[in-house]
């Protein structure tokens, strides 16, 4: 206010200091919001990809590094020829069989055996007071034993045939899911307990209608953490010793002087993180609709 | 005792309870009677013991002295909904509920309520006040002789709360169930209530029966003369 002059100019000033005008705003439904040809574009270009749009990235910028020699084929080799390894790899057979080794014979059956053992305890667990004095110590004592430490006990007392691998895996599953169901199920709601209880519920729909799928969120996150536990056990049991499997297939690239087949069991590996890390979003989404859950824009 | 084994038949009897938490006694031989087909409401002021002596007579707690003696089919409607969040609105209705026709009794208690065709509702699509709906249909479905109401308007907004209110009136004419509802709000009480009794120092410290006419709950001399001696016994005599 440099040019207070007149009277007429005083008497505006208040006005003037109040917020602009145009400071407004205003919602409307999505569709009538007018759009030109760039931002139709840019919703159409936007995430296209969704959570792949970094591995994917990734590998269009090694690939580009590749190429260039700035990364030298030793250290990584360019993604196409990892595809190109694989690819020969499992036309030659051994891909395949070392696959089904890995996944069905080994990460399968340890998976189930420590879900299986993990289920029922947790569930025990977490509904009878005995169940916890009798499991929760033990299985606190585990997590945090790492799975490398106690492999060559697994040798020691199951020699290295598919026993120790088995059960490393089945380990690496069922304490994470045993502390998450635990949790789970003790973090139900007890106002709605409270309230089942009151309305003449006997035991088994209380367990079934209120704790089974109150405790289903922390089970999920159990599930997750379990999967992808029996995956790093899974790797641990075939790098250390294995005569077959993707295990297999990198200590023997790497004896044998072959980056490329290194890598592809690697990739192997990562796409099974991957894709278990799907299989629970998947269950979630599935599962959980009841839930009003907050979804990022 | 042989006087009022009788009268507990139906209704609830409350025989000198006593309720500590630490040091505190928050229910000090506290009697009170509910007749068969009686609603008495409680009135008190926040933290005087009401919620404490309900969950009493709920059997959601045990008294530290004296008995409580209520009917075994009982139902308790709480402060919020505390629909199962999972269960679509029908199975939160038959949660306690067994039996063949368990879905056609719930059926009929959501139309009572006027929820009919909400059944395949998630409770997170209710409205407040719809979700307190479910609330009451799951606790009149089970036929109950006592009906425990805990603050069950509380959190509904000023007009939803008068519709509650006129659907306990109409529930009322359909089930003949003792009930005791917990309130602090006066206006709440005297719309509702057959009797309106007030909690002070762990002790029913004051017993009003309401007689009035519909009408009269609404506007009249009585209803005033009743609001304000329930307003002075809260200790709200200035006020209005």
């Amino acid at each position: 206010m440099t040019d207070v002059a007149s009277p007429a100019a005083v008497a505006e000033a208040p006005v003037d200091q109040r917020p602009p005008a145009q400071a407004r705003e205003v919602f409307a439904a999505a569709s009538a919001r007018r759009t030109n040809v760039l931002t139709r574009w840019r919703k159409r270009l936007s995430w296209p990809l969704g959570i792949y749009t970094t591995p994917v990235a990734i590998l269009i910028v090694w690939q580009i590094l590749a190429e260039t020699h700035l990364l030298s084929a030793t250290a990584a080799p360019a993604p196409t020829v990892i595809a190109r390894t694989g690819w020969q790899l499992w036309q030659q057979g051994t891909l395949p069989t070392d696959l089904v080794i890995s996944l069905v014979h080994r990460a399968l059956v340890g998976f189930a055996l420590g879900l299986g053992v993990g289920v029922v305890t947790g569930v025990l667990g977490g509904l009878l007071r005995s169940g916890e004095y009798l499991f929760n110590g033990v299985v606190q004592i585990f997590n945090t034993i790492p799975i490398l430490a106690i492999l060559p006990v697994m040798i020691v007392w199951f020699g290295i045939g598919e026993k120790p691998k088995i059960l490393i895996i089945a380990f690496g599953a069922f304490v994470p899911m045993y502390l998450n169901l635990f949790a789970a199920i003790r973090s139900v709601d007890q106002r709605l307990v409270e309230m089942a209880r009151t309305t003449g519920a006997g035991t088994w729909r209380l367990v079934t209608r209120v704790f089974f799928p109150g405790a289903l969120p922390g089970f999920l996150v159990g599930l997750r953490f379990a999967l992808a536990y029996s995956i790093l056990g899974l790797v641990a049991a075939e790098t250390l010793n294995a005569n077959s499997g993707i295990g297999f297939l990198i200590t023997n690239g790497q004896t044998y002087m072959q980056p490329d087949q290194v890598w592809v069991g690697l990739v192997i590996y990562a796409i099974l993180g991957l894709l278990a890390d799907q299989f629970v979003r998947l269950l979630q989404r599935t599962l959980l609709r009841w839930r009003p859950s907050y979804e990022a824009k | 005792m042989t006087s009022t084994a009788t009268a507990t038949q139906a209704g609830a009897l409350v025989d000198q309870v006593v309720r500590r938490f630490g040091d505190r006694v928050v229910l000090d031989h506290l009697d009170l009677t509910i007749g068969d087909e009686e609603l008495v409401v409680l009135l008190g002021p926040s933290g005087c013991g009401k919620t404490t002596l309900l969950r009493l007579m709920a059997g959601l707690d045990r008294p530290d002295g004296g008995t409580v003696e209520v009917p075994i089919r009982r139902a308790i409607v709480f402060q919020g909904d505390r629909l199962l969040p999972w269960q679509r609105v029908l199975p939160n209705v038959t949660l306690g509920l067994y039996g063949p026709d368990a879905g056609e009794r719930a059926r009929l208690a959501l139309a009572e309520v006027g929820l009919a065709g909400r059944e395949r509702a998630w409770p997170k699509e209710l409205s407040g006040g719809e979700a307190q709906r479910v609330a009451l249909a799951r606790a009149l479905v089970s036929d109950p002789e006592l009906v425990l109401l805990d603050e069950p308007f509380a959190a509904l907004d000023a007009i939803t709360r008068l519709r509650m209110h006129n659907l306990v009136r109409q529930l009322r004419r359909q089930h003949h169930a003792a009930m005791l509802l917990v309130t602090h709000d006066v206006d709440e009480a005297i719309a509702l209530a057959d009797r309106i009794v007030v909690m002070g120092q762990g002790q029913i410290a004051a017993s009003y029966p309401v007689t009035l006419s519909a009408a009269e709950r609404e506007v009249s001399v009585a209803r005033e003369d009743l609001r304000a001696a329930l307003l002075a016994d809260l200790g709200l005599a200035n006020q209005h």
